[in-house]
């Protein structure tokens, strides 16, 4: 996937973002669980932990947004509007661009609710 | 389509009433079923996917008189009407039931029958593996549903919990073992069915058909076949634990022995809350096609349609912790799975707005169907707003394994599958009975699903939220539950009664009601090609799609259909032929042809079926001649019915386009369902390597300081043997394809010798290091890790001499090679499987 410059679309790039927030939620799940098994001192404060997956969420979003951009503009630069179904290259690259777009939004949503829990959630309790 | 343009093509001329009988009558017998007892042999999808569906319903109807018979116990306080240990079997078979022998199979018996007549294709790409796939399902779900008459079905939640499920003290007899081995064989059945309608999907499409153009319910297929691919394999790999630990003392679940019953939480999970979805999608997917119908319009925002299915498929996988709220993980594990449990409300949300949105704006016909639609809505957006409550944690602490979960699930499930199918029965029967079903009884039914279903399931959040706990045979009268629990009981069987009312309309004769017109409810999509009675064949030509509503929007479309004027109007060569296409753009890449009728899926499916029930009853000798004889069926069904080399290079297919009949590599879907295929096997293979990481986090020493690995050298000279496998298979297939076939197969031989020696060193390192698996967990999880892997390379052995054997007997050439193009894909799999196995049993413990 090229994320500069116009992009042939296809399934891959369809869910490029949520395979980011896939990515970036196994990364939570298995860094706080790793670090607090095997559950020796729960009331120690995870300050590194919670760095650590503010940092890669930081990444993500920034990766996502990439991916907004890229759908965003070339499916303005595309003609943007209702042209999704017609039958033409256009028409197919101009869905999948659109899709994208809608994908990665809900996927930049999601990633900001996962990180969510290290915002208040400071030790292993 | 002009006459001019059909008659450029040098063809035969469709025009010519002769010609096309000629060719209606060269169809209808190429795709005829078998007659007589052979008709038990036909693999066509109108035929597998008409018995897959009533099988699943059979099993639904089963699994509902399970239920009255839970209501008649619960109706009052203190009943006797069963026994404690029985109630625990009912409760147990109706929740595996319905969801192991209907929800999932029924999204693949659908799929089966709708799909290539969405698609305008003739059938599915593998007729004979939805055929074994069907057999897999009859012969694990009548074993397993059959149990409960002799009293020895699986007694211990659809969940199977262990410790519980793993003592004998606590679950004695067979019926863990019948649900394990049994099940296991069904998600064969899954698996295969995915592997058919991923395929089916991105390759059989019609010409013209670009995804932007795909009905909506092959994107709801696709999602979903992928999430089976993602999600049944974690489930089978904690089978594979569980039966490993019932039959010989592997302690993975034992906590006195290093085991954790936690993982088995985690593993189940894992699969089953994607499982919820995979259940829902394809349910809703019926919705996205009968919504734009009565409507009259078609659907406002397919992209947030196809965002809701592809996003929902995504965070589902994100939520499996919420069912283990109570297990006391850290607050901040707990965290992130409630987030995703949110987040997930957003694509379910966007999809049923996308539904009302296109009926505000259409000019809506209230049918029986649309009636089991709007049903089905507010029914699941009750279930779904109970949801975003049991997603919260400690709400959940409070409603868990109380019947507020149980009326949850049953709001979400039967207003997500349950409606939205019945809606699906009324819509589609034409498709398959060529009548339509009674419209005054559709209205009855649902009447009496809706009020009944609502009377039953809407006390039982009260009951739960006073203390009723879930899967208890009966209550005190103390308890304050008695009148809640009467009504509930009474609303089930109103329930029921509006099932059977819809059963009475699907088997009532009606051979005398005229036969349906022909696309009764004006509907756009390629399914209402079909004519009343339908044809065997699918579609009389194969069409070119320039639209999302073909019907409604192509003109003169069903007459051009109609009359030949596409592709493959005909079957000159009396074979069974279909379209294949270009992922993206649906542009055709080759005619395939499909296999006919036969009875070795069915017989495959016996002897595996064998195998898993043998080994339930610990019967070693016959599970072992079983295997054989399953291994054999197999082979002779690869090797009499696949990759057949034809009798031409390529064929004209009509209009002047003429196709290759054989193709290998990527552009065969053979190649595809292998990679589909082994990613699910991966998947499974992630599933264990999880098991092992697992252990190694919640143990402050894994591998324990004292315990023997299989240490260093073993596992090297076995990677070492698998390596060369994996290249030997991979030149064999590159020195074949350039026509050096003498060397290609010395390849073949020394691959199929190497991968075996692999094997073999493989198990040595843990075997002449003493490790009992009976002992610990760690060397429980070394050799079970190990034994996989070795598995995989003797299936690689036994492919790489199948090749050879195959190249010697002439149906393998340098042109026409498809089998060694698919077993060095294979190889890329399972050299992949052994290099992680070694760098995580021997070189992993170097690292700590």
């Amino acid at each position: 996937m090229q994320i500069f410059g116009r992009t042939k679309d296809n399934l891959w790039t369809l869910i490029a973002a949520p395979v980011i927030w896939g990515i970036h939620f196994l990364f939570s799940y298995f860094l706080a669980a790793f670090r607090c098994a095997p559950n020796a001192d729960i009331f120690e404060s995870i300050g590194s932990t919670r760095v650590a997956i503010g940092f890669v969420t930081l990444v993500s979003l920034c990766l996502i947004a990439l991916v907004i951009r890229r759908a965003w503009h070339e499916w303005l630069t595309g003609g943007g509007g209702f042209r999704n179904d017609q039958d033409t290259p256009e028409g197919r690259e101009s869905f999948l661009e659109f899709s994208t777009l809608l994908l990665a939004g809900l996927s930049f949503a999601a990633v900001v609710f996962e990180t969510m829990p290290i915002l208040v959630i400071g030790d292993c309790r | 389509m002009t006459e001019r343009e059909n008659t450029a093509a040098d063809g035969p001329d469709q025009e010519d009433e002769e010609v096309r009988r000629g060719q209606e009558e060269r169809l209808r017998k190429v795709w005829a079923a078998p007659k007589g007892w052979r008709y038990w042999s036909a693999v066509n999808n109108t035929e597998v996917g008409i018995w897959y569906t009533a099988a699943a319903f059979g099993f639904m109807l089963f699994a509902g008189v399970l239920a009255l018979t839970m209501r008649v116990q619960l109706a009052v306080p203190e009943n006797d009407f069963l026994t404690a240990t029985f109630y625990n079997q009912v409760y147990t078979l109706h929740g595996t039931v319905m969801m192991f022998l209907f929800a999932v199979p029924i999204f693949e018996a659908v799929a089966i029958i709708l799909l290539p007549e969405m698609l305008g294709a003739r059938d599915l790409p593998f007729p004979r593996l939805s055929a074994f796939g069907f057999w897999c399902f009859m012969i694990g779900g009548v074993f397993v549903a059959g149990s409960i008459f002799f009293d020895a079905a699986p007694n211990a939640g659809w969940f199977m919990y262990p410790p519980l499920t793993t003592d004998e003290r606590y679950t004695p007899g067979y019926g863990p073992d019948i649900w394990l081995l049994g099940l296991s064989f069904i998600e064969i059945a899954s698996l295969a069915a995915a592997v058919e309608l991923i395929v089916g999907t991105l390759k059989c499409r019609p010409p013209g058909m670009r995804l932007n153009l795909m009905p909506l319910y092959a994107w709801y297929v696709l999602v979903v076949a992928g999430m089976i691919l993602f999600a049944f394999p974690p489930l089978i790999a904690g089978d594979i634990l569980f039966e490993l630990e019932r039959m010989f003392d592997w302690p993975f679940f034992d906590p006195s022995r290093g085991g954790d019953p936690v993982l088995w939480q985690h593993l189940f999970w894992i699969f089953g809350h994607p499982e919820v979805y995979i259940v829902f999608l394809p349910a809703i997917a019926l919705v996205a096609m009968i919504v734009p119908t009565f409507a009259q319009r078609p659907i406002l925002g397919y992209s947030w349609i196809v965002l809701a299915a592809v996003g929902t498929g995504f965070i589902s996988f994100g939520l499996w912790v919420h069912h283990m709220y109570t297990t006391g993980l850290p607050a901040i594990s707990l965290g992130f799975f409630s987030a995703a449990s949110e987040a997930v409300a957003i694509p379910t949300g966007v999809q049923i707005f996308v539904f009302l949105a296109t009926l505000l704006t259409g000019r809506v016909i209230f049918s029986v169907p649309m009636l089991f639609v709007a049903g089905a809505l507010a029914t699941f957006v009750i279930g779904g707003l109970t949801g975003v409550m049991v997603a919260l944690a400690p709400f959940d602490w409070q409603a868990h394994d109380t019947y507020f979960v149980v009326a949850h699930l049953h709001y979400v499930l039967i207003g997500g599958m349950l409606f939205p199918l019945m809606a699906g029965v009324y819509y589609y029967w034409p498709i398959i009975g060529a009548r339509k079903l009674s419209d005054r009884l559709g209205r009855i039914a649902f009447w009496l699903m809706f009020v009944g279903f609502n009377v039953a399931f809407l006390p039982m959040h009260w009951a739960g939220l006073m203390g009723m706990p879930r899967r208890v045979w009966t209550y005190p009268e103390a308890l304050g539950v008695g009148i809640s629990n009467l009504v509930s009981s009474v609303g089930a069987f109103v329930f029921a009664s509006g099932v059977l009312v819809i059963v009475w309309d699907v088997i009532r004769p009606r051979s005398r009601e005229p036969y349906a017109k022909r696309n009764p409810w004006t509907a756009g999509t390629l399914e209402w090609l079909a004519r009343m009675p339908s044809e065997s064949w699918g579609v009389r030509s194969v069409p070119i799609i320039s639209s999302r509503y073909p019907l409604w929007e192509q003109p003169n479309f069903v007459d051009d259909v109609d009359k030949g004027r596409f592709y493959l109007p005909d079957a000159e060569e009396m074979k069974r032929e279909t379209l294949v296409t270009t992922v993206l753009d649906g542009k055709p890449l080759h005619c395939l042809r499909v296999p006919g009728p036969s009875f070795m899926p069915m017989i495959a499916a016996i002897m595996t079926g064998a195998v898993f029930i043998f080994a339930t009853f610990h019967w070693w000798t016959l599970t072992i001649t079983a295997m054989v004889l399953s291994i054999a069926s197999i082979i002779i069904w690869l090797w009499r019915g696949t990759a057949q080399i034809p009798e031409k290079a390529e064929k004209d297919v009509g209009l002047g386009l003429k196709l290759p009949l054989y193709k290998s590599g990527p552009d065969s879907i053979g190649w595809w369902a292998m990679f589909i295929t082994m990613t699910g096997d991966a998947t499974a293979f992630v599933g264990l390597i999880f098991g092992y990481f697992y252990f190694f986090t919640i143990h402050a020493d894994f591998p324990p300081p004292t315990a023997v690995g299989p240490g260093v050298f073993w596992p090297s000279i076995a990677l070492l043997l698998f390596a060369s496998a994996w290249t030997a298979a991979l030149f064999a297939r590159i020195l074949n394809r350039a026509g050096r076939v003498g060397p290609a197969r010395g390849l073949m031989a020394a691959g199929s010798v190497a991968s075996l020696a692999a094997s073999a060193t493989l198990l040595w390192g843990p075997f002449t290091n003493g490790l009992d698996p009976s002992a610990h967990v760690y060397p429980a999880t070394v050799w079970v890790l190990a034994i996989w892997t070795a598995v995989h390379g003797g299936v690689g052995g036994l492919m790489l001499g199948y090749c050879l054997a195959r190249s010697y007997a002439d149906r393998m050439t340098p042109e026409y090679d498809i089998d060694i193009s698919n077993v060095a894909l294979y190889w890329h799999f399972a050299g992949g499987t052994a290099l992680v196995t070694v760098a995580t049993l021997a070189y992993f413990p170097m690292l700590m």
